[in-house]
């Protein structure tokens, strides 16, 4: 399944792109997601498991994706 | 009760005014302001970035824990985004409650919860002409939220 990752801030230039889309197994996790996004140049200057939202939540390194959902990588957040 | 991510100038003597009522004996009101110094290294300014949709919903879940904790609904936040210059207002957090030790305490959640969970972030401009994003939350953010906090 294809899935689309939206990424912010430090990671955007990093990946130097605020969208990417990534091929992913059936059934894939977070976890799975950020191994895949490890192997992207550039990637090196993330660390080994950055926060991830899934449809607008922080979430758990086993939920499972499904293409809809809207993922989100998330550098540190520095507000206020 | 309302949030805002917002791309103007936050007007904050309205923000107080929103959570006026004759039953609150206390209105606290927080201010964040762009500082002229950062870890030793002189500020120009901030230009404030947000994954936005989720930045103001992750605000509204913020303001409606402390409403339950704290047990009032007149919060009122409001966060600014884009290029901001020394002594901006970036964060706005006005609380009112029938009592200050509440009002307090609820404004300090909302601020503290901001800085560890809402996705907006900083990139800091320096007087010599640099610019860095900040991650200061690096340090304090816990582990846990990670694993879905």
């Amino acid at each position: 399944m294809t899935v689309t990752v939206l990424l912010f801030a430090s990671y955007a230039d990093a990946l130097g792109s605020s969208a990417i889309t990534l091929d992913l197994a059936p059934g894939a996790t977070v976890r799975d997601l950020i191994d895949r996004l490890q192997q992207l140049r550039g990637a090196d200057r993330l660390p080994p498991a950055p926060l991830v939202a899934v449809n607008q939540s922080y979430a758990r390194s086993n939920q499972v994706l499904s293409p809809a959902d809207e993922i989100a990588v998330i550098p540190p957040v520095a507000g206020g | 009760m309302r949030v805002a991510i917002v791309d103007r100038p936050i007007d904050v003597e309205a923000l107080v005014a929103e959570v006026a009522r004759h039953s609150n004996g206390a209105s606290v009101l927080f201010l964040g302001t762009v500082r002229d110094v950062n870890d030793g290294r002189d500020v120009s300014g901030i230009e404030y970035t947000a994954y936005r949709s989720m930045a103001e919903l992750e605000l509204r879940r913020i303001a409606e824990e402390a409403a339950e904790r704290y047990d009032t609904v007149d919060i009122v936040s409001e966060h600014r985004l884009g290029v901001l210059e020394l002594g901006d207002v970036s964060v706005a957090i006005a609380v009112a409650h029938p009592h200050r030790a509440s009002a307090f305490d609820a404004a300090r959640f909302v601020i503290e919860e901001l800085k560890r969970r809402v996705p907006i972030w900083k990139l800091e401009q320096y007087v010599d002409g640099t610019r860095e994003w900040v991650e200061a939350g690096k340090s304090s953010q816990p582990a846990a939220l990670g694993e879905g906090a």
